[in-house]
């Protein structure tokens, strides 16, 4: 048997101790590992996406669309998206003379282009009347149903005309003449018109509105674009893309800074009251129990009133102070339970041992470990905060008239649902997307930051 | 028992002075006083009218009278409507919220309770999907746009129909109840059913469905009895709160829906500062929420025999 020959090099080990023990992964902070679990969870990536859209929607986009929210155009009321906007330049209006009335033989006509400026009409005269009366209305005349608005009685058999420029659009018109008897009574069947007039505007017209240059003024016959709104307008005439960059300026300031403001307030509370302990622990909590037990919307369309300065103000500011009155409890007893808790870690007594102060504690212990609770906290408090918002602007006990904001802009969207439903639709629609995704970023964050709170789905 | 209902009934009336005492604050800070109205008052009148109210004593004086006042049940005279008594007019309306109420927590106790199970059943399958997504848009539309929409396709379906299938607004039958009591109730069953879900996920593992499983009982009864009653115990914790939200998302739905209930003629008062209805309003409502809290933890007790209360 063969001696075998042992060199030290068989003595050496196989692994080396070091790469045995190293780690596989590279060690990550709290706020990386959350971080990289939350990039996991797509619906909250896509919502911190969405926030950061609106943020910027309601910052950015002013400079961007910078029409005035408060801007009245009367041309174009309650006009949905995508509406026409053609115009033409035309003459500035001139009465009607007599002379060039054409009677037409039987039955109703126009007389001249009809326009916005003015629609005229003539119909033949009627036998045993005493005078006329004419009707427009939005809807075909048909017999049986009502012939609309009245707009003349004329005391005259031999005055077979009429001019309407009472507040005209470009939309279908149906005139509709009927005989009346000395009493003003009825006597005949209607005779009617229909009729769409052209949109027209005066050039002096288009200039003070600014669709034309003053130093060019137009040809009368030449086409113009009234403003554009792209998202329309709303009752008044106003630009709602605008209105709605403004408006989410008061619903997304209240949304986040005022869950800001109480969770700061109730950070301070909660820590004091979980630092100091004993009686004044017992004393101050027992104080906010009674606070979380006032109902939250009575009490804050009541507070909402007590901090009202008075006429004039937008109401954003009562409205701001109110929720910080009434909503730090929540955060003060959380915080109050994280610190009472993290005081009897084992980390914390170790810390204690190798001699930290107070200020060490709070900063390198407490605060960095109720951090996640809070944020998660605070992203739930946005949506709530907005529903807050919109519901108080609602009922009318919110932001005042014109200032815009998306609950307000609901408010008066309901009136006119039937008919223009985009007024309703477009604050209402940016109200729920933003509460969702708060929410659904909230779900996210909760996931992240919180092991013990994550939810099982 | 009797003596954690004795305590919590104590608690619930020093509550209800706090919520008393704090909106006597706030109407006092308001802006304004209820006299000041469109009509301009001689200083004769004024007078007259402020010794009428009390409002020329000191503000402290006032308190007291107040909730000496409060202590005989009789909570003033409304401003606006000067021969009404504000316990009349509660008296009057509050009957009508309160049935819309009981509507609608019913209908999202018993919804989102069904829902919630059937989502945990049938977890990450299409029925799970398609609730918790409807779940999320019920707890992110806010109620104003849901009773406007429903309004809005009730005018059409009857539209379409040629004849009124529910009346679109308005009080008095059972037909004028339903929809309103739903959409009130909708927020409330989509928390709900997010809450039953998660409790029940937790249920369908537990040992003791696996032990009833195993003794070969009919998955019908497991459901029922096991899983069922367990999973129902949080729901009910929170049924206290909701009654609280349903109360006063009431206001939204009998504004739209036209409903004279007592929350739309709270908005009315806050909206016209009739001062004596906002504050005796809030105080009703105030101890009527703290009652329904307090009933709600009672009824804990009795629903789980292992909650000692004491």
């Amino acid at each position: 048997m063969a001696e075998t020959k042992l060199t030290p090099q068989d003595f050496a080990p196989l692994h080396s101790e070091r790469e045995v023990q190293s780690l596989s992964r590279p060690s990550l902070s709290y706020w990386q590992d959350a971080w990289i679990r939350l990039k996991a969870n797509r619906r909250a990536l896509i919502s911190l996406y969405i926030v950061i859209f609106l943020l910027a929607f309601t910052v950015v986009g002013p400079w961007f669309w910078t029409i005035d929210p408060s801007t009245i155009d009367p041309d174009q009321i309650s006009q949905p998206p995508g509406a026409n906007r053609e115009v033409v330049v035309t003459a500035p209006y001139e009465p009607w003379s007599i002379d060039s009335i054409v009677v037409p033989a039987s039955g109703m006509a126009l007389v001249g282009e009809p326009t916005t400026q003015s629609i005229r009409m003539a119909w033949a005269p009627m036998p045993g009347a005493f005078g006329y009366r004419v009707y427009r209305n939005h809807f075909p005349v048909e017999p049986g149903k009502a012939l609309g608005l009245p707009l003349v009685n004329i005391l005259n058999p031999d005055e077979t005309w009429f001019e309407d420029r009472l507040n005209l659009k470009a939309q279908d018109y149906y005139y509709a003449v009927v005989a009346t008897d000395a009493t003003g009574n009825r006597i005949s069947d209607p005779v009617s018109v229909d009729v769409l007039p052209e949109r027209v505007i005066t050039a002096e017209e288009a200039i003070r509105r600014g669709i034309a240059s003053a130093e060019e003024p137009p040809a009368i016959g030449t086409p113009l674009k009234m403003k554009l709104h792209p998202l329309g307008t709303d009752y008044l005439g106003r630009d709602m893309l605008s209105r709605l960059m403004h408006g989410a300026r008061v619903s997304l300031f209240i949304g986040i800074f005022a869950p800001f403001a109480y969770v700061i307030l109730g950070i301070a509370y909660g820590a004091i009251a979980g630092f100091l302990g004993g009686i004044i622990d017992q004393f101050m909590m027992r104080f906010a129990d009674f606070v979380v037990a006032l109902p939250f919307l009575l009490f804050m369309i009541v507070f909402k009133l007590a901090f009202s300065v008075g006429a004039g103000e937008s109401g954003i500011f009562a409205m701001l102070i109110a929720m910080i009155v009434l909503l730090w409890p929540g955060t003060a007893r959380l915080v109050r339970g994280q610190i009472l808790q993290i005081r009897e870690e084992g980390y914390v007594s170790a810390a204690k041992l190798m001699g930290a102060n107070t200020n060490y504690l709070v900063l390198r212990h407490m605060i960095p470990n109720t951090m996640g609770v809070i944020l998660v906290t605070l992203t739930f408090a946005v949506p709530s905060a907005i529903f807050t918002e919109a519901f108080l602007s609602f009922i009318g006990m919110g932001v005042a008239p014109p200032t815009p904001s998306w609950g307000s802009m609901c408010n008066e969207g309901i009136k006119t649902m039937l008919t223009t439903p985009h007024e309703l639709l477009f604050p209402a629609a940016l109200i729920s997307i933003t509460v969702l995704v708060f929410n659904l970023l909230g779900d996210g964050l909760r996931d992240a930051l919180d092991a013990r709170m994550r939810s099982r789905e | 028992m009797w003596r954690y209902a004795f305590k919590r009934l104590i608690q619930g009336i020093i509550t209800v002075w706090f919520i008393a005492t704090a909106t006597f604050v706030a109407m006092q800070m308001a802006p304004g006083d209820p006299l000041s109205g469109e009509k301009a008052l001689s200083e004769e009148i004024r007078a007259n009218l402020e010794a009428k109210y009390g409002l020329d004593k000191h503000p402290v004086q006032q308190y007291f009278i107040y909730m000496g006042n409060l202590l005989k049940g009789d909570l003033g005279i409304s401003y606006t409507q000067q021969n009404r008594q504000v316990n009349d007019i509660i008296a009057e309306h509050f009957p009508v919220s309160a049935i819309l109420g009981v509507l609608a927590i019913v209908f999202a106790a018993l919804g989102g309770i069904l829902l919630g199970a059937l989502t945990a059943l049938f977890r990450n399958k299409a029925p799970d999907v398609i609730i918790m997504f409807l779940v999320i848009l019920g707890i992110s539309v806010p109620s104003f746009v849901v009773a406007a929409i429903a309004q809005l396709s009730l005018v059409n379906i009857n539209d379409l129909l040629g004849f009124s299938l529910l009346p679109v607004a308005g009080w008095g039958t059972v037909q004028h109840m339903l929809i309103p009591a739903l959409v009130l109730g909708l927020s409330t069953m989509a928390f709900l059913t997010r809450l039953m879900r998660s409790s029940m996920l937790e249920i369908i593992n537990a040992d003791y469905v696996r032990t009833a499983r195993s003794k070969g009982l009919p998955e019908s009864r497991i459901f029922s009895r096991h899983m069922l009653r367990n999973a129902i115990l949080p729901v009910v914790t929170v049924l206290g709160p909701a009654i609280a939200g349903i109360t006063t998302g009431g206001f939204v739905v009998e504004l739209v829906f036209a409903i004279p209930g007592l929350g739309r003629y709270f908005v009315q008062a806050v909206q016209q500062l009739d001062y004596t209805v906002i504050m005796g309003t809030t105080v009703f409502y105030g101890a009527f929420l703290v009652l329904m809290v307090i009933i709600v933890d009672l009824l804990y007790g009795w629903v789980d025999p292992r909650v000692r209360l004491d």
